[in-house]
């Protein structure tokens, strides 16, 4: 993924140590910067060494996150979320 | 009258505070049960631990904000610490071990505030332990939905064009924020402006003093 790309957090609700916000997923935003390889958490919680993945910063507006409940729209927030909870905006 | 009807009250009229000797949580008493197995078979030993205590509880907002202040003073070194956080704390000798830091830099038009709503991750080996307000749910939950009524609860009221970007610090890197450069502090030096820089500034929670 190159750099202002546009992604949204995958809509998934899998078991386990999470690193990925519930409050973010399913909503789309646009990659701030590209950090790691970090080892990945979910199975680093377990006693494993994680699989290197690459991390990145994905800044939201708080209207995409919140809706018309949103304390100022055009506000912003960034998360960092692993790669494999990423897919295109764009996906079906 | 050791028993009379004011028995709550201490000889000095206030209300006697009770003692902080609750039962150990399940996690002291692993903590313990850890430690000391550690040191019965030789891993570590006690004058380790209390050093690294010790090393820890040294680190305070005061480091951080000689980080901010020579941001301020050297433009060479706010570039560095911009694209490198932990590189440019390292530069000035600070022992941060294996802290993976970003700096985010208030302006006139945008204002960063730090927050970790997954748990309470806070640059400590920068800036020290964090304030257990930091770790309330309260303050987790409601700076990513409503984050101008928590900074106005802190005293913090932004101009009305000014941005605000929320850092939600889910992973493996930890944030601080420069605080924007006070006015009327032309040709202070970083020691002096070092002296303006809170630890909420560098939260996002505050702004540095007004000289």
């Amino acid at each position: 993924m190159t750099d202002l790309q546009h992604v949204r957090i995958k809509q998934m609700m899998p078991p386990g140590h999470i690193r990925t916000p519930a409050y973010l997923r399913g909503k789309t935003g646009w990659i701030e910067r590209k950090l790691g390889p970090f080892g990945n958490p979910e199975q680093q919680a377990y006693g494993l060494k994680g699989d290197p993945l690459v991390l990145y910063r994905v800044r939201f507006t708080m209207a995409e996150i919140w809706g018309d409940t949103a304390e100022r729209p055009e506000d912003t927030l960034d998360a960092e979320i692993f790669e494999h909870w990423l897919e295109p905006a764009n996906a079906p | 009258m050791p028993h009379d009807q004011h028995d709550h009250l201490s000889p000095s009229g206030h209300p006697y505070r009770p003692d902080n000797d609750e039962p150990l949580s399940y996690w002291q008493t692993m903590e313990i049960a850890v430690r000391e197995l550690l040191i019965e078979k030789g891993v570590s030993t006690a004058a380790e631990i209390n050093a690294q205590i010790d090393a820890m509880d040294a680190r305070s907002p005061a480091d951080g904000a000689l980080v901010v202040a020579r941001a301020w003073t050297d433009a060479d070194f706010r570039k560095r610490l911009l694209a490198n956080g932990s590189d440019a704390c390292r530069e000035m000798g600070f022992d941060i071990g294996a802290l993976q830091l970003i700096a985010v830099e208030n302006t006139r038009d945008v204002h960063n505030v730090i927050v970790c709503t997954l748990c309470s991750c806070y640059p400590r080996n920068l800036l020290g332990l964090a304030p257990d307000w930091y770790k309330s749910r309260a303050y987790r939950s409601r700076t990513v939905k409503e984050p101008r009524k928590v900074l106005s609860e802190f005293g913090v009221n932004l101009a009305n064009g000014v941005q605000v970007r929320v850092h939600d610090s889910t992973a493996d890197m930890r944030y601080v924020v420069i605080p924007a450069r006070p006015d009327g502090t032309d040709g202070w030096s970083p020691e002096q402006l070092a002296a303006l820089v809170t630890r909420d500034s560098m939260i996002g929670t505050g702004l540095a003093k007004a000289p």
